[in-house]
Parts: structure tokens; sequence; C-alpha cells
């Protein structure tokens, strides 16, 4: 009965394992093996050569991007862990009736079905120099100048990735939620919990493994990123995806395979150190 | 009912300004790509009119925009179908708990947290050293799937740990083979999850930049278009496309969540007729 379970379990999962493996495992062979291969001018040549990550690891430029990939990661991740865990505790204790939740709910996840390339250029005309945001500051009388650093900046990256993942943090965070046995919190009440008591000592230790989950998708979307950085920052900063993107749009092939492979391993690093922290598996 | 705590109209503001933060800057494009032919990308607006609207129509104006609109719902749907088949098949596999199953289960979690550029750069190198072209409809298609199969998947299970195996039995009990038990049984009740597997499938294809980029090859689905419009377009037709591709977003958004909704109280009803074969 086992092994008829395995081969026929085999079986139907085997579509979705072939299409990993073409499109998953392969390419990320062919970038380990061509992150040692040679280029020319016009071509990449088979070859085993550390080149690629001798001069990725002599150079300066990598550490100081990597640096900014973490420091943006980690600004993102603070932003949104703050605002997702506030809108899901809304949504999941203050808000009493069901369809209510379930309306509000939709109304966070909507924009996650939409162009994100669209939402970024959405941002254009409040940030902008001419922009809503520098002109009702000027009219307020708060600034006399326009500000430079409002668009084509960190402070723009960040805001986009606050704007576009906020909601992968609400929505496992308000699951998790959901989850949280009501008797836990009036037991703590009748034992004498004050509002925030409560919050600190019952719901936060009970919403960590949404907590994690969330951070999950939030940190390795932003290190992956590459589109939001240039766009918002006005190609004037860099996270290792641009430096990546950088050398395809130059045809360095094994040069891009090679800081994508330190990239991977980076992301996987991460990963694996909170995955020690949560079982995904029971939580869904 | 007890009365609202001092929090609640606290969190409610924040939770209005967090709305405000999610819509406006779309609401804004929204607005501005009515501006009147003399007007520029922020306010003041210079009049209203549907002038950009109508360049969007003139193929001269801005680039092949239809044609790859075409080509990104044809993609979309192709992506959406895919998706929900192998999620179900997939989803049924790991019921049965088979030997190596965690093996899947960890590639799945990898397709979902890899950097989608790595996706689109290994993908790419494949198919030009052996040799084959890349194609909206082949690579693109591939390299699409590893991002919406995960989704698809982790609804599936969500689902299964959530179904009530004495459903199964009962069927099994009166006689059905486990074809039936599946066609008429199984798929019925999970069918409003299949549908929201379905939107995930098609929007999250729909608006995939990073995993095509290097894999559609010469013709270009809608989010490369836009982008590429974003570093040449300085008029508000750039506006006027974002609008109307976001209006078509949440027109299928409503659909499926309108599907999602007749389909759970088509199975509320269904479910309640219990015993009344039985008189």
């Amino acid at each position: 009965m086992l092994k008829n379970n395995t081969f026929i379990g085999w079986l139907m999962a085997l579509p979705i394992m072939a299409v990993l493996v073409f499109f998953l495992v392969l390419p990320i062979a062919m970038i380990v093996m061509v992150s040692f291969w040679k280029a020319t001018e016009f071509s990449i040549i088979p070859a085993f050569d550390l080149g690629n990550y001798e001069f990725l690891f002599g150079s300066n430029v990598t550490y100081r991007v990597f640096f900014n990939t973490f420091k943006y990661a980690f600004l993102t991740w603070v932003f949104t862990l703050s605002i997702g865990f506030t809108v899901a505790y809304f949504l999941a204790f203050h808000v009493r009736s069901q369809t209510w939740q379930i309306v509000l709910f939709l109304l966070c996840t909507i924009p996650f079905w939409t162009s994100n390339i669209i939402r970024m250029i959405s941002w254009i005309p409040f940030l902008g120099r001419n922009g809503i945001a520098n002109s009702t500051l000027i009219s307020w009388g708060v600034i006399d100048q326009p500000l430079d650093w409002l668009l084509f900046s960190d402070f723009a990256v960040i805001l986009a990735f606050v704007h576009l993942y906020t909601l992968f943090m609400v929505v496992p965070i308000f699951n998790t939620m959901m989850r949280i046995d009501t008797s836990l919190i009036e037991a703590a009440r009748d034992a004498g919990a004050s509002g925030a008591q409560i919050l600190w000592n019952v719901i936060i230790p009970l919403t960590k493994p949404g907590i994690m989950i969330g951070t999950i998708f939030v940190v390795t979307l932003v290190m992956g990123d590459f589109i939001t950085v240039r766009f918002m920052s006005g190609s004037q900063s860099a996270n290792v995806g641009r430096l990546i993107s950088n050398d395809i749009a130059l045809l360095a092939y094994p040069s891009a395979a090679a800081t994508a492979v330190v990239l991977l391993l980076t992301v996987l690093l991460v990963i694996g150190v909170m995955l020690r922290f949560v079982d995904i598996r029971k939580e869904l | 009912m007890e009365p609202r705590p001092r929090s609640f109209y606290l969190l409610s503001a924040f939770f209005a300004l967090f709305l405000l933060f999610l819509y406006g800057p779309t609401i804004t494009i929204a607005i501005l790509s009515f501006q009147g032919p003399g007007g520029g990308l922020t306010f003041p607006m210079q009049g209203t009119s549907l002038h950009w609207f109508r360049d969007l129509f003139e193929q001269q104006a801005v680039g092949d925009i239809w044609g790859s609109f075409r080509r990104s719902f044809v993609l979309g749907l192709m992506v959406m179908v895919t998706t929900v088949i192998l999620s179900v098949m997939g989803g049924l596999a790991f019921r049965k708990k088979f030997k190596g199953s965690s093996i899947l289960f960890y590639l799945i979690i990898t397709s979902l947290v890899i950097p989608s550029i790595l996706i689109s750069l290994g993908v790419g190198l494949i198919f030009s050293q052996s040799g084959l072209e890349v194609h909206w409809s082949t690579s693109g298609f591939g390299a699409q799937l590893t991002w919406t199969l995960p989704f698809g998947l982790l609804i599936m299970f969500a689902v299964f740990n959530r179904f009530d195996k004495s459903y199964e039995e009962a069927a099994r009990d009166l006689g059905a083979t486990s074809w039936q038990t599946l066609r008429y049984v199984v798929l019925p009740i999970i069918s409003p999850s299949l549908i929201g597997v379905a939107l995930f499938g098609f929007t999250l294809s729909y608006d995939e930049f990073a995993r095509t980029l290097l894999t559609s090859g010469s013709y270009n689905t809608l989010p490369l278009e836009i982008f590429g419009m974003t570093t040449n377009v300085t008029t508000p037709v750039l506006y006027a496309l974002g609008t109307l591709t976001t209006v078509f977003s949440l027109l299928m958004i409503g659909l499926f969540l309108c599907l999602a909704l007749w389909s759970t109280r088509r199975k509320a009803r269904a479910g309640s007729d219990a015993g009344k074969g039985m008189l």
C-alpha cells in the first residue's frame, strides 16, 4: 500500500516536478556552470575559471552593493512589519463583523494582483519636483524650495518597497491572528492583564509564525529586486540585482552568473536561518 | 455590544491612512490620465480630455501596445489553466504523503524565494546555449510558472489541510470509484479555492516583469512594453496606459471574486439537500 502511494504520488506530482526541474533546477545549474566560464567581447566560452569570483570579491563595489542590499532589506522589513502588524491587528481584533473583515482584507490584497511597474510609475506625480508632496509642503510654508530627494533617491526606493510589499506582511500575520483562540485573550484579561500586556505577552508571541513568513517574503523580494531600485532611484543607487542586470545588459553573462550565485547563496542562508524559527508546513 | 475602546478609533484612522497610501498614487495617475493635450506628468491639470487615451489607439505614437496586450492576455490564460491543473494534481499528490515529497516541497519554496532575475538569466542562458529561440509562449511561459505554481500549490496545501476526509470515505462506502470520488465529491468541494488559484495564476502572469525580461524574446509582453515606455515616453500617455491596464486587472479580479462568491453560494445551497433523496 505504501509503495503504491509513493508511485501514484510521484505520478501526480510529475508535471509540477518536470516544470520545476526544467525551469528552476536546470537554470540554477546553468548559472553555476556559466559562472566559471570566460567572456570575450562577443561570446562566452566554456572554461573552469575562478576569475569571475576573484574579480567579484576583489572589488569594493561588491561590498558596497551588498551592504546597500541589506540596508534596503532591513529598512523595508522594519516599516512593512510595523505597518503590516498594525493593519492585521486592527482587522483581526477590532473589526467585529465577518463581512467587513473580508471586505477590508480584500481591499488590502487587491493591489497585489495589479501591476508593480504601474504602481511604481504612479509615485511620479506625487514625489516629483513639482509634485503633490512638494507643492503641498510649499503652500503650508514648511519649505521654500522644492525638495530634490523625494523622487529618485533611497527614500523613494524604500517608499516604493513598503508600498509594494506591505501586504506580504498583512496576509500571513492576519492569517495567524485569526487562528488565535480568543479564550486565551479573555483569560489574560480576567487575570488582570492590561491591553498592552495582552498585546506583548499573548498576541505577539502567538503571531510569530505569521511574522516569520511575512519576513521571509519581504526580505527575499527586496534582496532579489532590481527593477524597483533602478526605477525609483533614477539609476543612482545599486543593489545586487542591479549589478546582475547591468552585467546582463553588457552581455557579460559569466560575471552576471557569478554575482547571481553569490546572491542566491546569501538569500538561501538568510532563509535557512529564518526557517529555524518556523515550520512553514504547519502554518498552512 | 460593549462600547468601542479608544484604540479602535486610532487604529481605524491608521487603517484609513494605509488604504490611502495603497490606492492614492494609482488614483492620482488615473485622474492625470485625463490631462488636457498641453498638460504634463504632474498637476495642475491643463483642462480635461481624452487626448492621451486617443493617442494609445494610434499605432505609431507608442510602440506595439495592442500586440503586447494580446500576448500578455493569452499567456495569462495559458499560465492560469496550467497552474490550476498542476496545483490540484500536486495538492492531491501531497495528500498521499509519498516518499520524497519533502524534496518537492523544498523545490516549491526555492521557486518562491529565488530572486526572479536568476530564473530570467538561467532560462535565457539554457535556451541560447542549446540553440533554442526564447519566445514568450515557451521560455516565458515556463519562467512564469515558477512564480505562479508555488502560490497555487500553497493554496492547495491550505485547502487540503482543512479538508474533511469523511466526505471521501462516505463516497467510497457508497461504492464510488476513486475517479468518481474526485470528480463528484472532492473537486466540487474545493472549487471556490480553484477560482482563487486561477486568479493568482492569471494576474501574476499578466503583471510579471522580472521573470519574463530575458525569456520573452523579440515580442514583448505588456509589462515589458510599459517599462520600455518609462525610459522614452514623458507624456501622460503613460498614465493613460497604466490606468487602462489597471482597470483591466480590476475587472478580472472582480470577475474572479464574483465567480468565487457564486460558487461558494451554490455549494452552500447544494450542500443542504442532504437526506432529501431518501424520502
